[in-house]
């Protein structure tokens, strides 16, 4: 019966070329696995798989390399923007990118990061937001919000002591060689589907070579945080998207062009 | 080609472009900051990549994408800069990519001073990063040296898909002496990049560069390849000098530039009549420490002298195993031992030895 | 009448986090009862087939890329069925 329902049938939801088949380590419900497909998906509607080099990160995402269907490298804590923009300057007809977390992104790599935008370099950088650090088991992350119980501020993040949550996106988007910045959220389907759309475009600003691109995408952990997959989303859309507003941070005349095309 | 007059910093890094070098990645520091001003106007007139970095740590990690991509790189610094770079050296080493580091050393330890010193002997050749590795390490003691060596540690890094490091001293980047460049070898074209290499993967499974291996038994593999491939270095590529030690009974080991100044000592020695003779290391890693063995057999004592506080000297004392006393000399804080000053200690070494 | 949409569940990729049961706008998607997949976790199960519309909601929600996802191909002749409600997805088929 199958078979026969597929013959007037459309496939709109396929596995994509650019994911192996390999089932990620990622706890149930966690929100990398939807980023992971939905740069995958992108790349294969770019055609740009077989010159794709990406970068990953140390954090959950460290094992990235198993999930997608490229070229690929393993950075050291922070410093993927670096490795990127030495693969990059070297082999400047491939597309580079690099998946970091809020830790690697914007704590210990923190100076890469900035200077790696600041440079305009042409590659793409993805970066994952959820506020805490999940791969050491529950940290307080730089993104961390003020008041958040983690295993390192179990009373709560003390701003007073501690810091405030750095917010990326704002702070790569001042930067002159930053084309496009954006921050998005995967919490529901149709922030999915813009994150998607966002993720897109800052592969095709590197195409473009107007400079550098980063979405960061707002995200879960349901596990350190101690809620259920479900819950996480409400979580974090009750406290991250206040403090995390969405939207675009930076968006050059010639993306905005890039953009008005069909 | 004729010889020329170079300074040592220049020569190292023109002997770089010379070797096929298609990027460097770095950032300034004393004393070794004219290799990356050569670099910045001689590379991009050549088309190739140069770029300034924001740190050493960015700049080895920069040195590790683009060895990933397959490309001929290197960066330069000089100690406190190349502390900074060593979770980067130990990334490189287990990934097995081929890379270039320059160390021209400095007073140590903390800032220290930007006078020649050897104080990064044992970071070298010993801990250049965590866990079990060694990087090649190469000791030039002049300038036409300096520039023999950069080429071949661009030809070793490659070869043995591994980190070499040029370990040069503050007074070698700075003196400027007559040597001769090796001609201008074309560079290696992107499309003739290693197998190994991430050039994207068409028509080919995906090319993945890790240091990471979770399965115990896995990275204690890829530990025993690591060692495989050290022991085969070391079998092949030992280098040293030696001076005089054909009929020498007093033999002095150093490297680098007071290698060259214990040169000066044979001479003044031998005039004295003490029968002295010098075995300079080239090879700091792989150490040749057979051949020391060797000629410890034939002296009566053996005189190290260097610009630290006694390093390469553990080294020439596992060689010698207690057989013959091991003097030592040396010069901290930048200053570089002096042959009068040498000299003396030979003497010591030759009287305490008679009997 | 036939189903409009199709979705195929891997069911041993699925970790049972339960993301595309909450999405699902027919509501026909339930982690399994008393059943495991090789990966020790209840896969989400499809319990009412007919009902699908094809959306894509759980696919797009899905972390781990279990479902494929087909829809019935649109007619070229105008249809003489009934226009579809804006708020369809709270719609049985």
């Amino acid at each position: 019966m199958a078979v026969e329902m597929i013959a007037d049938m459309e496939l709109v939801f396929k596995y994509p070329e650019s994911l192996t088949p390999r089932v990620t380590h990622y706890c149930p419900g966690c929100t990398h696995g939807v980023i992971h497909r939905l740069i995958a998906e992108v790349i294969d509607e770019l055609g740009v798989r077989e010159r794709t080099i990406g970068v990953a990160p140390v954090g959950c995402a460290v094992l990235a390399y198993d999930y997608f269907n490229m070229d690929f490298c393993e950075a050291a804590h922070g410093r993927a923007p670096a490795m990127a923009t030495g693969i990059k300057r070297v082999s400047p007809d491939k597309v580079v990118f690099t998946y970091q977390g809020d830790g690697d992104l914007a704590a210990i790599g923190t100076s890469e990061i900035i200077h790696t935008a600041n440079r305009g370099e042409l590659i793409t950088t993805i970066f994952v937001n959820n506020a805490i650090y999940g791969m050491t088991g529950g940290q307080m992350a730089p993104t961390t919000l003020p008041g958040q119980v983690t295993t390192s501020s179990p009373r709560g993040r003390d701003v007073e002591t501690a810091g405030w949550p750095m917010k990326m996106a704002e702070l790569i988007g001042m930067l002159s060689g930053a084309a496009y910045v954006t921050r998005q959220a995967v919490l529901d389907v149709p922030g999915i589907r813009r994150t998607k759309k966002a993720i897109k475009l800052a592969f095709q600003v590197q195409l473009a070579g107007l400079g550098f691109s980063m979405v960061e995408i707002l995200s879960t952990c349901s596990t350190n945080w101690g809620v259920s997959p479900l819950e996480a989303l409400d979580w974090a859309k009750q406290n991250m998207l206040p403090y995390y507003p969405l939207g675009d941070t930076k968006v050059v005349d010639e993306v905005r062009a890039l953009m008005a095309k069909p | 080609m004729a010889k020329e007059l170079w300074e040592g910093n220049a020569a190292i890094a023109e002997a770089a472009i010379r070797a096929g070098l298609e990027a460097f990645f770095g950032y300034p520091i004393t004393p070794q900051t004219e290799i990356l001003e050569h670099l910045s106007h001689r590379l991009p007139e050549l088309g190739r990549v140069f770029l300034q970095a924001e740190s050493e740590i960015a700049s080895i990690n920069m040195v590790y994408g683009a060895a990933c991509a397959g490309a001929r790189v290197m960066t330069s610094s000089s100690s406190p800069g190349i502390s900074l770079m060593q979770e980067g050296f130990s990334y490189i080493a287990c990934s097995e990519v081929p890379a270039v580091i320059i160390n021209v050393m400095r007073g140590g330890p903390g800032l220290g001073n930007v006078a020649p010193s050897q104080g990064d002997y044992f970071q070298a050749v010993k801990m250049a990063g965590h866990g079990d590795f060694h990087p090649i390490v190469l000791a030039p003691g002049n300038i036409q040296e300096a520039i023999d060596l950069t080429v071949l540690a661009f030809d070793l890094a490659d070869k043995y898909r591994t980190l070499a490091m040029i370990a040069a001293d503050g007074s070698l980047g700075q003196m400027m002496e007559p040597a001769e460049m090796p001609p201008l070898r074309p560079v290696r074209p992107p499309e003739e990049r290693a197998a190994w290499a991430l050039t994207g993967a068409k028509g080919r499974k995906p090319n993945i560069i890790t240091s990471l291996y979770l399965v115990e038994e896995e990275l204690e593999k890829v530990n025993l390849r690591l060692q495989a491939k050290l022991r085969e270095i070391a079998a092949n590529e030992v280098r040293w000098k030696e001076y005089s030690t054909e009929d020498a009974d007093l033999l002095m080991v150093a490297f680098g530039t007071v290698g060259r100044v214990c040169q000066t000592v044979v001479r003044e020695a031998r005039a004295k009549g003490l029968k002295a003779g010098l075995l300079r290391p080239i090879t700091l890693w792989p150490f040749p420490s057979a051949r020391i063995a060797e000629l410890a057999g034939r002296v009566r004592g053996i005189l190290v002298v260097e610009m630290n506080a006694g390093q390469m000297l553990e080294d020439v004392r596992l060689a010698v195993e207690g057989r013959r006393p091991v003097h030592f000399y040396g010069r901290m804080g930048g200053i570089i031992p002096l042959p009068d000053e040498i000299l003396p200690q030979l003497e010591e070494l030759d009287a305490a030895t008679r009997s | 009448m036939a189903a409009k949409g199709m979705v195929i569940i891997d069911e041993n990729r699925c970790k049972g986090c339960g993301l595309c049961v909450s999405v699902c706008p027919v509501h026909i998607l339930k982690l399994a009862d008393g059943r495991f997949n090789i990966r020790g976790y209840r896969p989400v199960e499809v319990i009412d087939p007919e009902a699908c519309t094809g959306c894509a909601m759980c696919a797009t929600i899905c972390p781990d890329v279990v479902f494929t996802v087909y829809r019935r191909k649109m007619r070229r002749e105008p249809s003489t069925a009934e226009p579809v409600n804006a708020k369809s997805h709270t719609i049985r088929w």
